[in-house]
């Protein structure tokens, strides 16, 4: 059987692997998109805490899931801000990697 | 789902990695129908794989950007980002295996949860009302400062 610890270990490596994708890639276009694997990440042990709890009423906990709402909507919002700063960026400097952007390093 | 997420981060050219992104949250979204969460995994479709992957394409055809070609890799960045990566993902398993909950398996559902828009909705607009107009005022937000962020300067 499919036990709960199991939902929490995929998230727990989706999670790990956008980590690394900030870390490692130097393209802020993969940067957004491995963001986006980290939210999702947490969007999952969300779900799976939510089905785990059921109510005395026989359905799964609904908190978690209007949270799971609340984290798409902002993570929307979030990416088209991200894309647009970035657009603007790119008209401004004519690159995108993120080690050409050093102006206010120290 | 896993294998295609990891295929966001390895690719090198980004409208692979945008495409594997979307097979990605398409797999997230069949988790969250087995977790009976049908309403969540449908607005994953809609809003991730649709809406958002849309944008990102948008905005990789807009720049027109080629894969990296140089591979010049900087060996103790990647090798520290790797390990705290790693030290990451031990920790997840070390606690989830700590975690007593964690093993076991899902209880029944007494009801069918077909109607869990209905439910989600009652939530939504009962209790968790002024967060709900908070996130209206934030897309709001965003929405202008996006238009303002992408405006031509009129000089």
């Amino acid at each position: 059987m499919v036990t709960l610890g199991d939902y929490l270990i995929v998230s727990g490596i989706l999670f790990a692997i956008g980590f690394a994708g900030v870390m490692l890639r130097r393209n802020l276009i993969i940067i957004l998109m491995s963001l986006e694997l980290m939210l999702n990440a947490a969007n999952l042990s969300l779900v799976a805490f939510s089905r785990f709890r059921v109510q005395p009423n026989g359905l799964p906990d609904y908190n978690a899931q209007v949270f799971v709402f609340f984290v798409i909507t902002v993570a929307a919002a979030e990416v088209a801000v991200g894309l647009a700063i970035l657009v603007a960026l790119f008209r401004a400097r004519q690159t995108i990697d993120v080690k050409d952007i050093n102006t206010l390093k120290f | 789902m896993l294998v295609f997420g990891a295929a966001v981060v390895i690719n090198r050219n980004p409208v692979a990695s945008a495409l594997s992104l979307v097979v990605s949250f398409l797999g997230l979204a069949a988790l969250f129908m087995s977790l009976d969460a049908y309403f969540i995994g449908i607005i994953q479709v809609l809003v991730y794989a649709g809406a958002v992957m849309v944008l990102f394409l948008f905005i990789i055809m807009l720049l027109d950007l080629r894969a990296e070609e140089r591979r010049q890799i900087n060996w103790l960045t990647s090798a520290g980002a790797i390990t705290v990566a790693l030290a990451l993902l031990l920790q997840i398993f070390y606690v989830v295996g700590n975690f007593k909950a964690a093993t076991q398996t899902f209880p029944p559902l007494a009801r069918s949860t077909s109607d869990d828009v209905r439910n989600i909705g009652l939530l939504l607009f009962g209790n968790y009302n002024l967060p709900f107009q908070i996130i209206g005022v934030l897309v709001l937000v965003a929405t202008i400062g996006v238009v303002l962020l992408s405006r031509r300067e009129p000089r």
